[in-house]
């Protein structure tokens, strides 16, 4: 298992699966795991680990 | 027009910069449009999963994406929130907010500092809001700040220029644009802004909470043009005591007494 945004989430093979199974645009988001900064060019080749910590972002409206 | 807003070497035509919160999707195009705002603030949040609309769908292209670091409590957050910005691939501005205090929203201007000098050497253009003191604008131009962004009142208040008085000191001693951030309820509030001398003015809830978002995204645009074309003529001087005629003191009729 692994977190993903707080809550609890099944673990996959690699970053690019997370992103698709959870329909997250990639030209929208920015991921983060265990405190580290993924480039958007590594996201095919960054492996996804049991314990993982990960945060997926994105921009909402703010002032 | 050779009236641009140079924001560390990036020149804008327009000195309304707009705020995204707090508006439904639909709204926020128009609002952009009839804004003039070449400069659009966002915050950072967790996305989330599905299909789901985002709003960069909803800015018209070649607006400039002015993310925030809110939800930040100190430098450290500051700092990990922009890079995170910074990797969604939309550019390296970012405005720099640091607030612990939740009731008033007012900013850390020690954190900012520190999160400023952090993320000027990392290459990002930063634009710090702040509570207006001249030593806190000061040590923000030594770390490397693009612009100052002194708050006129409360996040979301709609109460205009508190701060005036110190806002005009930063205005006054500080040669960097200074950009009034927070507070600013009316166009005649942003105009009066303009006429002090600030460089540009932020506003977002007086614009999300007005009655009709459009008309006031222009009517925000007007008084801010009004506002720097008044500061540029060179305001008329004000006598503090008596008047002076308007009309010739001479060739007056005869008048029966």
């Amino acid at each position: 298992m692994i977190t993903l945004n707080g809550k609890e989430n099944k673990t996959y093979d690699n970053l690019n699966e997370l992103l698709r199974e959870n329909n997250f645009r990639k030209e929208r988001i920015a991921v983060e795991i265990n405190g580290v900064i993924i480039k958007k060019d590594d996201y095919e080749i960054t492996p996804i680990e049991d314990g993982d910590t990960i945060e997926v972002v994105a921009f909402m409206g703010g002032g | 027009m050779d009236d641009k807003l140079i924001i560390q070497g990036h020149e804008f035509t327009s000195r309304f910069i707009l705020g995204s919160g707090k508006y439904s999707l639909d709204l926020i195009k128009a609002a952009v449009e009839n804004a003039g705002a070449q400069i659009i603030t966002l915050a950072l949040r967790r996305a989330a999963t599905g299909n789901v609309a985002n709003i960069l769908d909803y800015i018209p292209e070649g607006v400039t994406l002015l993310p925030n670091t809110s939800g930040a409590r100190n430098a450290g957050e500051a700092v990990r929130i922009a890079r995170l910005a910074r990797e969604v691939g939309c550019g390296d501005f970012i405005k720099i907010e640091c607030i612990r205090d939740s009731k008033y929203l007012l900013p850390d201007n020690t954190e900012t500092i520190k999160a400023t000098e952090i993320l000027a050497k990392e290459g990002f253009v930063v634009m710090p809001y702040m509570y207006p003191d001249l030593n806190a604008a000061r040590d923000l131009k030594n770390a490397g700040a693009a612009t100052i962004m002194p708050l006129g009142a409360p996040i979301g208040s709609n109460k205009g220029l508190c701060t005036k008085e110190f806002i005009q000191i930063l205005i006054d001693e500080i040669d960097l644009p200074i950009i009034i951030d927070a507070g600013i309820g009316r166009p005649s509030q942003a105009c009066e802004a303009m006429e002090m001398g600030a460089a540009a003015v932020m506003a977002n809830t007086a614009i999300a909470t007005a009655g009709d978002v459009p008309a006031m995204a222009c009517a925000f645009k007007r008084a801010i043009e009004a506002g720097r074309a008044a500061y540029l003529s060179g305001l008329g001087r004000v006598i503090e005591k008596g008047a002076s005629a308007s009309s010739p003191l001479t060739g007056f009729l005869e008048m029966d007494s």
